[in-house]
């Protein structure tokens, strides 16, 4: 009666240092569950930059806000595809629908993100792009014709009162959208910070963590996509617009490391039981992503970046440089952080006398390669999306020279910023 | 009785209405009716445990558990305190050839073997985080897990502090011990009580006064697993040391 | 058309044109998921209670490899007679000879394993450092090598073959611990007393311990007669404690 050792386990056993549970051994939230927080994070904070230009009414920011949108309805398309891979029956899945345990923080997903697809983003979406929408449908060729006019649900109505309705809804709705999209993020962080097992989870602070890493993940993915977009169109970017926004990921990095550094400190210094295997495991295991890549190379860098540029005047050229490294780091620091968070988790005992190991395999539905492909997915929606929704559309239509003169809508202040934009 | 000394006394009696169920378990019902049902518990008396694991292999074989390494429903652990401090725990796999029985004695200051196993919970972690409801406490205190309704999703496996559940790499859903449930209808015990060499595994009724549970209880001091997560195991251990986690 | 009637037909008409398209939108929406939920889902899918009990019937009825000794005794009366009284008698059968269950039901075709290598009685009776003390352990490395254990050991009824002569047959770890120490010199008996029969009945008839100071000054105080051993002032060495609350007997002075 012995009990073979397969060869796969034979590989984790050596690397185990310690005593670990023996059920351990196999870690269960591997790099998809990594990829899921990171793509919500990207989606709460490209809609909390959006609603900078409608809840407070940050008008330099304009240029960048229905990108922000589109980015966010790209993410949030990916969100759940992760979930699903990871699942043990996938096919299940509605069961969290059907017969939710109200105890259980995750059996909020499905009414979390159907609330904030359907009654947040996409009617935000609608209401934004309606009236462009009819006018396309009007002017428009077929194929695209037909899409623009199924989806403004076949309305014509574009008259003043009509469009300052449509302003005013979606006004209501990012007011709304802004607490929800804190619980769309929020409640992921509070999947980690209630187990109360897990002490590398376990934290008051973890879901507030969790949202500002995702401002400043959504924050800094607007601006690259921006920066990366506006040369592709053949147009400038708009400096006060990239410097106001850089100015809010400033910010919200500046709060997102005290955060962070606040937990640190918090740890070392009330020194439980567990800061020692914590500590085995943060200068070991977790040193190169931990140490190096999320808090010198993802924060640190960043923000010394930003108050160099803050400091002092840069030309505009060296500017854009700087932004543009600045957000390519933090997008890599953002990531790694989840990567922290989700599998160093897991590479301690609950016993605290030992450290697992976890290598992410090239194949397979857990692999790199499936990984990059989700992270490559949000982008070729936005891409279609891009060219369905086109932000700065009115634009592209004046170029083309075709179609009739624009309507005459009367100038209050939201459509005024919407020839603005569209002079772009 | 004056007014005053009234007053006192309905102002005292009003926590009484209020209890409520703030600090009970989650399957607490009328006490009168609970005294009729069975609860089912374990004791672990690691002063007996000679660390055979016959009971580790007994629970594989009876319940299909998975032969690969990593997959326990019940496991021992075997602890040697050094006497500069340092502690070595590892699992005794009396399968494998090259488990390490401590040769060099003079440096050991006490060494002993601590069966684990799922503590079946009255405040499970793992049943309050699972999304579909698939694991719930039964009425008589055992933890179990719905094959049909589990979608595998790992959260139980995360929350619970003692590292009993697993995913079963055939059915893709979690698992653990059951305490045997389909032997208990039965009135048998879980064969890791049953196979123990030394009885150092006591099965019972909690409610029932004449259970050996109960007089392992009532005799010797008792210990839980991590008390401070309040998760109100019933599983019982005897002179745990404290170096047990 | 009445006043009530034209003020709600008015009011119909100043809901803007979109909220009425959307309200369509979501009406069929809201609908479609009603009516999955409500047909396309069995009852069972939705309700917790009777998904769970189906679980504990799914539960209850499992097949499972093993019975217990009451079962075993019904056909094997004599062994179970010949264990009653002896060292194994707390042992279920099938901790030795493995899952019973489908032996049970057919005994003539799956007969269990009777398990008859040195390998499998060492799993218990092997010495390990962490197994409670009393428990009896054997080196297999020492213990007659080449037999097998049931040929002295009647495993249903194991006595040693003969009354152990020496205390370490037992109490190895503590001879092995003396061994080094400079109490060598000392035979157990010299501290313990020994009642005849601890041999054969060990936990029934335990030996002795010294219970004062005076015992180990008898060889270790200032004036006793005893050549060797190191001397100290009774009155004033550790005054009130006793000897062993220090000095560990069976090593003193350990390094």
């Amino acid at each position: 009666m012995n009990f073979t050792i397969l060869n796969p386990m034979l590989d984790v056993i050596q690397q185990v240092t310690g005593y670990i549970y023996p059920n351990e051994m196999e870690i269960h939230w591997k790099v998809l569950i990594v990829v899921y927080p990171y793509v919500t994070g990207v989606v709460a904070g490209a809609f909390i930059l959006a609603s900078l230009v409608k809840v407070f009414n940050v008008k330099e920011v304009q240029p960048t806000y229905r990108l922000a949108l589109l980015t966010a309805l790209s993410f949030l398309l990916v969100a759940p595809l992760p979930l699903l891979l990871h699942l043990g029956h996938p096919e299940r899945s509605y069961e969290i629908f059907l017969t939710p345990n109200p105890t259980s923080a995750m059996a909020m997903f499905g009414f979390v993100y159907a609330w904030y697809l359907m009654v947040v983003l996409l009617l935000e979406l609608w209401f934004e792009y309606r009236r462009d929408l009819v006018v396309w449908a009007e002017q428009g060729k077929a194929p695209m014709k037909w899409i623009h006019r199924v989806i403004s649900l076949f309305s014509k109505d574009i008259s003043s009162q009509a469009v300052a309705f449509d302003m005013k809804a979606v006004k209501v709705i990012t007011i709304i959208g802004i607490p929800s999209a804190f619980l769309l993020h929020g409640y992921v962080g509070f999947i980690f910070g209630s187990i109360k097992a897990n002490p590398w989870w376990s934290s008051v602070l973890m879901p507030i963590v969790f949202l500002f890493s995702a401002i400043v993940s959504g924050i800094a993915m607007v601006i690259l996509l921006y920066m990366i977009i506006t040369p592709l169109r053949g147009k400038s970017i708009d400096m006060k617009c990239l410097d106001r926004v850089t100015s809010y990921l400033f910010y919200a990095v500046i709060i997102d490391f005290s955060l962070e550094a606040l937990d640190f400190i918090h740890r070392l210094y009330e020194s439980e039981e567990s800061i020692q295997i914590l500590s085995e495991l943060v200068s070991g295991k977790l040193f190169g992503s931990l140490v190096v890549i999320q808090v010198i190379l993802g924060m640190l860098v960043p923000l010394g970046i930003m108050v160099v540029i803050k400091a002092f005047t840069l030309d505009q050229e060296l500017r854009k440089l700087l932004y543009f490294v600045s957000v390519i780091l933090i997008q890599i620091g953002i990531f790694t952080t989840r990567w922290n968070v989700v599998i160093g988790g897991q590479m301690f005992s609950k016993s605290f006398r030992g450290l697992n190991t976890y290598t992410m395999e090239l194949w397979g539905l857990e692999g790199l390669v499936s990984t990059l492909g989700l992270l490559i997915l949000p982008f070729i929606i936005l891409f279609v999306l891009l060219k369905i929704f086109p932000p700065w559309g009115m634009e592209n239509k004046k170029a083309n020279g075709s179609g009739p003169p624009e309507p005459q809508v009367s100038q209050g202040p939201e459509a005024a910023a919407v020839s603005t934009a569209a002079s772009h | 009785m004056d007014r005053r000394s009234l007053l006192k006394k309905l102002f005292f009696s009003i926590p009484l209405l209020v209890k409520g169920d703030l600090f009970s378990s989650s399957e607490e019902g009328n006490p009168k009716t609970q005294k009729t049902k069975s609860k089912y518990g374990m004791a672990v008396q690691v002063e007996k445990c000679i660390g055979c694991a016959r009971c580790v292999e007994a629970c594989k074989i009876e319940n299909n558990v998975p032969k690969e390494h990593s997959y326990f429903r019940t496991w021992i652990e075997r602890y040697i305190v050094k006497k500069d401090e340092e502690i070595t725990v590892q699992m005794v796999d009396r399968g494998a050839k090259e488990y390490a029985v401590p040769s060099v004695e003079k440096d050991i200051l006490r060494s002993f073997f601590v069966p684990k196993l799922c503590n079946h919970c009255s405040n499970p972690p793992c049943a309050q985080v699972c999304p579909v409801g698939a694991t719930f406490l039964t009425e008589e205190g055992v933890v179990l897990v719905d094959d049909n309704r589990c979608i595998g999703c790992g959260y139980c496996i995360h929350a619970c502090p003692y590292g009993a559940r697993y995913l079963h790499p055939e059915t893709k859903t979690a698992d653990k011990c059951t305490f045997c449930y389909h032997r208990l209808k039965s009135n048998k015990h879980p064969v890791c009580v049953m196979v123990c060499p030394t009885q150092a595994r006591v099965f019972g009724n909690l409610n029932s006064p004449a259970s050996p549970l109960v007089r392992v209880k009532r005799m010797k001091n008792i210990h839980v697993l991590k008390p401070y997560l309040n998760t109100r195991p019933k599983v019982f251990y005897t002179d745990l040391d404290g170096e047990v986690r | 058309m009445t006043k009530k009637a034209v003020s709600m037909k008015n009011f119909v008409q100043k809901i803007p044109e979109q909220i009425k398209r959307l309200s369509i939108v979501f009406f069929f929406l809201a609908a479609g998921v009603l009516l999955a939920r409500a047909y396309l889902v069995p009852t069972e899918l939705k309700e917790s209670g009777i998904h769970r009990s189906k679980t504990i019937q799914t539960e209850i009825s499992r097949k499972g490899s093993y019975s217990e000794s009451e079962v075993c005794s019904e056909c094997h009366d004599d062994k179970d007679t010949l264990k009653r009284s002896g060292f194994h008698k707390f042992l279920a059968c099938e901790t030795c000879h493995g899952p019973g269950a489908k032996h049970a039901e057919d005994p003539e075709t799956t007969p269990p394993s009777a398990p008859r290598e040195r390998d499998y009685c060492s799993l218990c009776h092997a010495y390990d450092a962490s197994r409670p003390t009393g428990f009896p352990q054997i080196n297999p490395l020492v213990h007659n090598p080449l037999k097998a254990c049931i040929s002295c050991h009647e495993p249903h009824d194991p006595k040693p073959t003969e009354v152990p002569r020496e205390c370490s047959a037992c109490h190895g770890g503590i001879s092995r611990t003396m061994a080094i120490s400079p109490h060598i010199q000392l035979d157990c008996t010299t501290c313990h007393e020994v009642p005849k029969n601890h041999k054969t009945t060990p936990r029934a008839a335990k030996p002795s311990k010294p219970e004062s100071r005076e015992f180990c000054g008898k060889c270790h105080a200032e004036g006793s007669d005893v050549k060797g051993p190191p001397r100290v002032d009774m009155k004033t060495h550790g005054e009130k404690y006793l000897c062993w609350q220090c000095h560990y007997p069976h090593m003193p002075e350990a390094r």
